[in-house]
């Protein structure tokens, strides 16, 4: 371009335009025909394939379209995110039930893997002999073992704790093979309010940050943010929850026959997939983030280490935030990668979408829609986490003047 | 007195006894500060103990071996008598060639083996940079067909064994290496449309078909093959499970492997393509003759990193009920012999494929450095 504008014999007036020929020495044409020749083939396969459905599904009685989805469903659901009842509840909100399992265990799994895998990643690096050959084993094993024997394994680690007649007490809560039973807190309207408070108090912070950047700017001196945070996004809601009288009840689980009666269950499914993908998942992260902390330059942390910073500070101050850059996009393939394995759930019957989703095309041999359904979950989920994460990368990316 | 004087001096040449040998490693790496000397004590402790506790299980109270029932079945007594206190090797020593080979005839069980050992040694001829050349790719075919021909038998005295009998290892390694084999192909031709400027419709579908498969988990591709394909096929034909599996694993691989090569396409500088137009070359021998051979030869640590996660994920058909190494481990668990050693069956295929991953990434990994000091030189 520079030199189109410097050199004179260039830029004037573009090349003119050949004329376009109706010859196969033509660039033009070839490649007319050449996309034309791929449309047509596509559309041919398509047009066969869906000629060959349509046979089948005549001669099979199967329905086409989605009217199923008001049907009533009649599938036990054992983790109910909403209200479910297998006699009234339609397969639509069977399938809702699926998504939100899904995206339960995605959500966790994606936020505990990034903590442990972290640390691990950090623990890689660390001067001391032992723990960095621990991390490096973590990473080395972990990743080399397929994650459905993984998933079995803890799985089957689980289903061999006692029988809830036996199961072991910590504290107030049960575990048994039928999951974790914890005492559940019993909401009241002041507990909302609380939570509000809490939502409040990280738009305050969030506000309060900006000015106290703002004021670093004009003044250089900066105003503390970290004691203003905690106190508005822990202070505030403890206090609202004091002044509206600090109700407090627990729904402690008993014994009561073959199982318990109140409190709050996790299931051993969720808990073996939570375990599984989280355990798995972080041994990538931790090479993740292993790679992006050495991929920034020695001179950064020689020259924080000048400035008398120690270890964690030149980490956590220096070094963290420069290698965010780099880290961002392969950690958003591995946050995709979490949410797609989140689907190995059907292997130990946690009912994700995928299992869900099976099932109901086993009961109304609908095939083709039931899997259009979790490809189409699939597709929102991974595009809505590949948007967020863009717009983290673009914000937290170098800008070059 | 000159001498005495030299030695004296040498003596005192020698550094202080804290900064260097054993101890001196000692003290730099495990005991630095006291925050790395209470983590060296605390991880050191955790450590012994669970190694304690594994050799313990594994070896000290493990049984080997289990006597016979009068009926000639395994006598499960002895494992059963350890509650979980010690390993049933006897297990595995009894089911190791179901779970390896799976429901293949007992007496014809040499040959899935002869078929792991000729996989391995066409990984092995492949990892050597010495035979990158041509007839490697003729060799693949050639020792492809031979393990189909091994497997399926049916000629030279050799019973035929349909494949619905096939399993165990030789299960994932033909899911995973046939799956890379016929991918790579469609991988390099995707990869080249998707960097097609003058074909914009083959590039939007190249796009559309490596999203589209890269945003679904593998799961559902599966379930697609298992009950989705029956229905698109015409009436009468309807290929087997593990043909279809190995549809839905070609096209997963090569939307992946598509990509890998794309990065590889894309790190090649311009000057090279500009070159050989210039040079006047049409546009397949320029792919053939430039751009393919400099971009793979880029690619290639992280077309292993891919094969492994490839290999990794063959364990998936789990779910569509088809025999693999996995599978048939799960299956052996079954039996109400030996029910209750689960611990010890996932152990002995978490080792296996430990052992072909952890094979590939070492490699991998001695590739990419090798690869990385040639350019910088």
């Amino acid at each position: 371009m520079t030199q189109a504008a410097a050199d004179p014999r260039y830029g004037a007036a573009p090349p003119p335009r050949r004329r376009w020929r109706l010859s196969w020495n033509d660039p033009r044409t070839r490649n007319l025909a050449v996309q034309a020749a791929a449309i047509a083939v596509v559309a041919a396969a398509v047009w066969y394939l869906a000629g060959n459905a349509g046979r089948n599904l005549a001669a099979r009685h199967i329905a086409t379209g989605f009217a199923f989805l008001h049907r009533v469903a009649g599938i036990p659901i054992a983790e109910q995110p909403i209200p479910y009842d297998p006699a009234t509840s339609t397969f639509a909100r069977a399938l809702l039930e699926g998504v939100l399992n899904t995206l339960k265990v995605s959500l966790a799994g994606i936020v505990l893997a990034t903590i442990l895998g972290t640390f691990v990643g950090i623990a890689r690096l660390a001067p001391n002999w032992l723990l960095s050959r621990l991390a490096a084993v973590y990473v080395e094993v972990l990743r080399d073992i397929p994650l459905l024997l993984q998933l079995l394994f803890w799985y089957t680690l689980l289903q061999t704790l006692p029988a809830p007649r036996q199961a072991v007490h910590l504290g107030p809560a049960f575990l048994s093979n039928r999951g974790l039973r914890l005492p559940g807190l019993v909401w009241q309207p002041a507990h909302s309010w609380a939570a509000l408070a809490a939502l409040a108090g990280v738009v305050l912070s969030v506000l309060w940050a900006r000015r106290a950047r703002a004021r670093q700017d004009a003044t250089g001196v900066r105003p503390p943010v970290w004691p203003v945070a905690v106190a508005l996004i822990i202070g505030l809601p403890v206090a609202v929850w004091a002044v509206l009288g600090a109700p407090l009840g627990f729904d402690v689980p008993v014994r009561k026959g073959f199982g318990f009666a109140g409190g709050v269950t996790v299931s051993p499914e969720y808990a073996a997939l939570l375990a599984g993908l989280v355990i798995y998942t972080a041994a990538y992260v931790a090479e993740i983030v292993r790679s992006g902390i050495e991929a920034v330059p020695r001179g950064q942390w020689e020259a924080a280490g000048a400035l008398g910073l120690r270890r964690g500070a030149i980490l956590r101050m220096i070094v963290l935030p420069q290698a965010l850059r780099v880290i961002i996009p392969p950690m958003t393939s591995e946050y995709l990668n979490l949410t797609k394995n989140s689907s190995l759930a059907v292997a130990i019957g946690y009912q994700d979408i995928v299992s869900i989703a099976s099932t109901t095309l086993n009961q109304t041999g609908q095939a083709i829609e039931g899997i259009a359904i979790i490809m189409a979950v699939y597709l929102v989920i991974s595009l809505t986490i590949s948007l967020f994460m863009n717009w983290y990368n673009a914000r937290v990316a170098l800008v070059e003047r | 007195m000159g001498i005495a004087v030299s030695a004296a001096a040498q003596a005192r040449e020698h550094p202080p006894i804290g900064t260097s040998g054993p101890i001196g490693w000692l003290r730099a790496n495990l005991f630095g500060t006291w925050w790395s000397t209470a983590v060296t004590l605390l991880l050191g402790w955790l450590l012994l103990r669970w190694a304690w506790g594994l050799i313990d299980w594994g070896v000290v109270h493990a049984v080997w071996t289990v006597p016979q029932t009068p009926q000639g079945g395994p006598d499960p007594a002895r494992c059963r008598a350890l509650q979980g206190a010690g390993a049933c090797w006897a297990m595995i020593g009894d089911k190791a060639r179901f779970i390896l080979f799976g429901q293949y005839p007992y007496q014809q069980q040499w040959r899935p083996a002869l078929c792991v050992l000729l996989f391995i040694a066409l990984y092995g001829v492949s990892a050597s940079r010495r035979f990158w050349r041509r007839e490697l790719g003729y060799l693949w075919v050639l020792v492809l067909a031979a393990i189909l021909a091994l497997m399926w038998g049916g000629f030279a005295g050799l019973p035929f064994v349909a494949n619905d009998q096939w399993g165990g290892l030789p299960i994932t390694l033909l899911l995973s290496t046939f799956g890379l084999a016929l991918a790579f192909p469609l991988a390099v031709l995707v990869a080249l449309g998707r960097r097609s400027r003058e074909l914009p419709v083959v590039r939007l579908l190249c796009v559309l078909y490596v999203e589209l498969i890269r945003g679904v988990p593998l799961i559902s591709l599966l379930f697609m093959a298992s009950v989705m394909f029956p229905l698109f096929m015409p009436e009468g034909m309807n290929p087997d499970k593990l043909l279809r599996a190995q549809v839905a694993f070609i096209l997963f691989a090569a939307a992946y492997l598509a990509e890998v090569v794309r990065g590889g396409l894309q790190a090649l500088p311009k000057g090279q393509t500009e070159a050989a137009d210039a040079l006047g070359l049409s546009y397949w021998a320029k792919v053939r003759l430039v751009v393919l051979p400099q971009a793979l030869r880029l690619v290639i640590p992280p077309l292993v990193n891919t094969f492994i996660g490839f290999f990794k994920d063959t364990s998936l058909v789990l779910i569509i009920g088809l025999t693999d190494l996995l599978t048939a481990g799960k299956v052996a668990l079954a039996d109400p012999v030996w029910t209750g050693f689960a611990r010890e069956v996932y152990l002995f295929l978490a080792v296996i494929y430990f052992a072909f991953c952890f094979a590939m990434s070492r490699y991998s990994r001695g590739l990419e450095a090798h690869l990385a000091a040639a350019r910088s030189r």
